[in-house]
């Protein structure tokens, strides 16, 4: 019980993040019009690359002789610039057409 | 101190980025420079963490990370930009399959910093499990959506075993985690029993249904990534990743509402197996059906003050976009009112029908959601279903035996006139048959819909 008392203790702020995150999450959908579900999700898609962030510390605190660390991180961050880059993109394009005409 | 702060103040603008971003892209006319300022917000943070890192880092180390961005940057750009629209919904499972891998690949690499710290381990293993999951289960799905993998695979008892996979994946999860030991092996073990578990888990999914399970998918990898964040105290890893885990869910929830299924019926499958029963009972639907040909149906449409056309994948698959778009102007331009009733989930994803229609400049304003045209059937006179199916079916309303009894469909049978574009009698993706098809004011207008759509048009034209 104390062990799980200094787990929220010392993690306070962000268990507020994730806490405040959630229900920010929840009310931003809350409204939308389901002709934007696809855009949507493809643009949540892009940020849920922001786990290219991680990948890019794991290189940044990689000793430079471990091979298999290095190569696995070059990786992480190609694949995590495919999901952000590309996430974007598509997004953007599907957009564009939404254009209004005069 | 200084350089600590910027970061962090990077952090704090990117995660109000996200939030503004995603806020905007729930509106048509914000849409678009939502997904902007997101995609800012996210470069900053990219360059930021490279450029205001502290500590030592060798240059080759540097060079990788330049190469790996340069590379991904590239080739997402390019594919992106190729992927035809009808592959949209493809592409995004894809790119989320992508960002589980980068997180999957993450807790491979830091397990052994962390050894003895049994809360990193902990955040580590979790945000493994979730990101392989994600990964494995996207490439089925990608592979599902593009005809390679097209039956839902299912044993016997297949749930039960499924679970219990799951089960003994956590258990192993947890042990490693409590016993604090540093066995790569073990740690493998997991990675590949994750990954395993992805395919199992997307497997016997239907691809009618895999929408939903890439929406789920999507927002696993936020979890994933939030992980990341809890492990870094990376603020805007966790930011982003909660705010995607949680509005993914939502969204979910939102597309299994449109169906009216529950998320657990989706995911174990009951729609397989009951639609099959229902089948076998004898849900017959007897009666006539009245064929009728371009020139009847140009006719009829020539005499009409408004039309109604709903679009469904069909019309997608027979790329009939243009020639449907075609159609419209031309009814417009014969002083007819057109316009499209558009259903939450016709297409491959809630929303797509829209993104391929406006794909061929069709206005933003022809475009109906459900709620808003139902009432307007019954002032119609003639209907044009394309290539829809589930989503006219009465069944919904008025067969309690019917999987898709209760879901909201277009109330097409109010209209003075319905004609059906179909290939054949075959039942649509729900494999149910539709009693609109026999219904007394229906005609069907059998054929590929680009065809049936020229000769169509060819025809009024001659008027």
């Amino acid at each position: 019980m104390t062990e799980f008392i200094d787990f929220i203790s010392n993690n306070l702020q962000m268990i507020y993040i994730v806490i405040l995150m959630i229900f920010v999450g929840v009310e931003i959908i809350g409204h939308v019009p389901a002709v934007l579900h696809t855009p949507l999700m493809s643009g949540a898609n892009a940020i849920h690359g922001v786990v290219i962030i991680g990948a890019i510390l794991v290189m940044l605190g990689a000793e430079p002789d471990n091979i298999l660390a290095l190569s696995l991180g070059f990786v992480a961050v190609l694949l995590g610039t495919l999901n952000v880059v590309g996430g974007f993109v598509v997004t953007d394009r599907m957009l564009e057409m939404f254009k209004k005409k005069k | 101190m200084e350089y600590v702060f910027s970061l962090e103040f990077i952090y704090l603008i990117a995660s109000v980025t996200y939030i503004l971003g995603l806020k905007m892209l729930g509106h048509p006319e914000t849409a678009r420079k939502g997904n902007l300022i997101a995609a800012a917000g996210m470069t900053l943070a990219i360059f930021g963490t490279i450029f205001l890192h502290q500590g030592e880092v060798s240059n080759t180390i540097y060079i990788l990370i330049a190469a790996a961005i340069i590379i991904g940057t590239i080739i997402g750009w390019m594919v992106a930009k190729k992927v035809g629209m009808t592959k949209m919904p493809e592409l995004v499972s894809i790119f989320n399959g992508m960002g589980g891998a980068s997180a999957a690949l993450i807790g491979l690499i830091e397990f052994h910093h962390y050894v003895g710290d049994q809360l990193s381990i902990l955040t580590i293993i979790a945000g493994m499990i979730i990101g392989s999951v994600s990964f494995s289960g996207s490439m089925i799905a990608w592979a599902k959506l593009n005809g390679t993998l097209n039956k839902p695979i299912r044993l016997p008892k297949y749930n039960i075993l499924n679970n219990l996979f799951l089960i003994g994946i956590l258990g192993f999860g947890a042990y490693i985690v409590i016993s604090g030991l540093d066995s790569t092996m073990f740690l493998y073990i997991l990675f590949f029993a994750a990954l395993a578990y992805g395919v199992l888990f997307v497997l016997p999914i239907g691809g009618a249904d895999m929408p939903v399970v890439i929406s789920l998918l999507n927002s696993f990898t936020g979890l994933a990534a939030a992980f990341g964040g809890f492990l870094y105290g990376n603020m805007v890893m966790l930011t982003g990743g909660i705010l995607v885990g949680s509005a993914g869910t939502i969204l979910t929830l939102a597309m299994c509402k449109a169906m009216n299924r529950p998320l657990s019926n989706v995911i174990f499958g009951a729609f397989g197996e009951g639609s099959a029963a229902v089948a076998g009972e004898g849900n017959k639907v007897q009666g006539n059906i009245k064929e009728a040909s371009p020139s009847d149906v140009a006719i009829l449409m020539n005499y009409s003050n408004k039309v109604i056309i709903v679009p469904g994948y069909g019309l997608a698959v027979a790329q009939a976009q243009h020639i449907i778009h075609e159609l419209e102007q031309l009814l417009i331009s014969k002083g007819i009112d057109v316009k499209y009733a558009i259903h939450p989930v016709a297409g491959r994803m809630p929303g797509h029908m829209n993104v391929l229609l406006a794909e061929t400049n069709v206005d933003y304003d022809k475009l109906v959601e459900m709620e808003d045209i139902n009432p307007e059937f019954k002032s119609t006179d003639v209907v044009f279903v394309v290539g829809a199916n589930d989503v006219v079916n009465p069944a919904a309303h008025n067969d309690p035996a019917s999987p898709i009894y209760g879901m909201p469909i277009l109330d097409v049978e109010n209209a003075k006139h319905i004609i059906v574009n179909k290939r054949s009698m075959k039942p649509g993706y729900a494999g149910i048959e539709n009693e609109l098809f026999y219904n007394q004011k229906t005609s069907m207008l059998f054929g590929d819909a680009k065809q049936a759509l020229t000769k169509l048009v060819a025809e009024l034209k001659n008027m």
